[in-house]
């Protein structure tokens, strides 16, 4: 069966208040890149797993956020699947 | 009265809940997380520690443990429910509990006394209470501030749900000063705060060992 990666990008919803990415972002203006007007800090979770098509690992990979990567009360989470490259 | 003492790996404030409870004058069971079989107690205490490391997110992993979903079963059935600290965390994991608690606002860990308001007297957990009155119980974490969305708040407020609100600095930033809430029914709640580290003057605080206490009169008079 072919093998996928999938990247799942987790971060704190837009409404929830990010301590993190202000920290960081006041950090950046203290570097002088003051350009910066925000920063969101969240989570970047690799998956391998099998599955029969692309669209099927992203069907798993999404089941997966629901049940257990991200807390949909607060998280709002993005999939990019791609083929893994033959061992 | 049993009282049921969850542990899973990380957990590190069961022997305190089991001291306070029998401080209290009450029997206490320790639950393990493999476990499925309650045991007959009468109240279970989901207590403080880092249950599987907190990785991903704190309560993300205990949530599935095989102890859960007796204890989710046994909430339903309108048996008492009382997560603090990381069982607060796991109980919002579960969706016993609505809202998620999240990094402090000072992204620093707080371990120190928090005057917590009590906010209502209709729970078995604070039956004994005044409405208005002021305890002293120290708070011990690095993800409390609790967060909801404004229907979730406002629902809460005006059904009576929240329990304990801070007053004064809140150590965490919690929307609305929030220290705990229960559930639609009033027999599951969680709270931040450790009312089992305020069982003894001596350490500060007995404020705490009254929570405990008011678990068994409510029961007794159920």
């Amino acid at each position: 069966m072919p093998r996928y990666i999938a990247e799942v990008v987790v971060a704190l919803k837009e409404v929830v208040n990010d301590p993190q990415g202000l920290v960081v972002r006041d950090s950046l203006h203290h570097l002088g890149f003051e350009s910066v007007s925000r920063v969101r800090v969240g989570k970047h979770i690799e998956v391998e797993l099998e599955a029969v098509s692309t669209a099927a690992a992203d069907a798993a990979v999404r089941e997966m956020c629901e049940k257990l990567l991200r807390n949909p009360v607060i998280e709002d989470h993005r999939i990019i699947v791609r083929e893994a490259a033959p061992a | 009265m049993k009282f049921g003492i969850a542990v899973f790996p990380g957990t590190w404030s069961d022997r305190d809940c089991a001291h306070a409870v029998t401080l209290a004058g009450h029997e206490a069971v320790m639950l393990w997380h493999k476990d499925t079989d309650l045991r007959g107690v009468d109240c279970v205490i989901l207590p403080g520690g880092f249950s599987y490391g907190d990785h991903l997110r704190s309560g993300a992993v205990a949530r599935f443990a095989p102890l859960m979903a007796a204890v989710a079963e046994f909430a339903a059935a309108g048996g008492l429910v009382w997560g603090i600290c990381n069982g607060f965390q796991i109980l919002c994991e579960a969706h016993l509990l609505p809202g998620a608690l999240t990094r402090n606002a000072s992204l620093q860990f707080r371990c120190e006394p928090a005057a917590l308001r009590v906010e209502t007297t209709r729970t078995p957990f604070t039956a004994t209470c005044t409405v208005g009155e002021t305890l002293s119980i120290p708070v011990s974490h690095g993800e409390g501030r609790y967060v909801a969305d404004e229907a979730t708040l406002d629902a809460l407020e005006a059904s009576g749900r929240v329990v304990f609100r801070y007053t004064g600095e809140s150590p965490n930033g919690s929307m609305r000063d929030i220290a705990g809430i229960v559930n639609e029914a009033g027999n599951v709640l969680g709270m931040m705060p450790h009312p089992e580290r305020a069982c003894e003057a001596m350490l500060g605080s007995a404020d705490g060992l009254r929570l405990f206490m008011s678990v068994a009169t409510a029961m007794a008079t159920a």
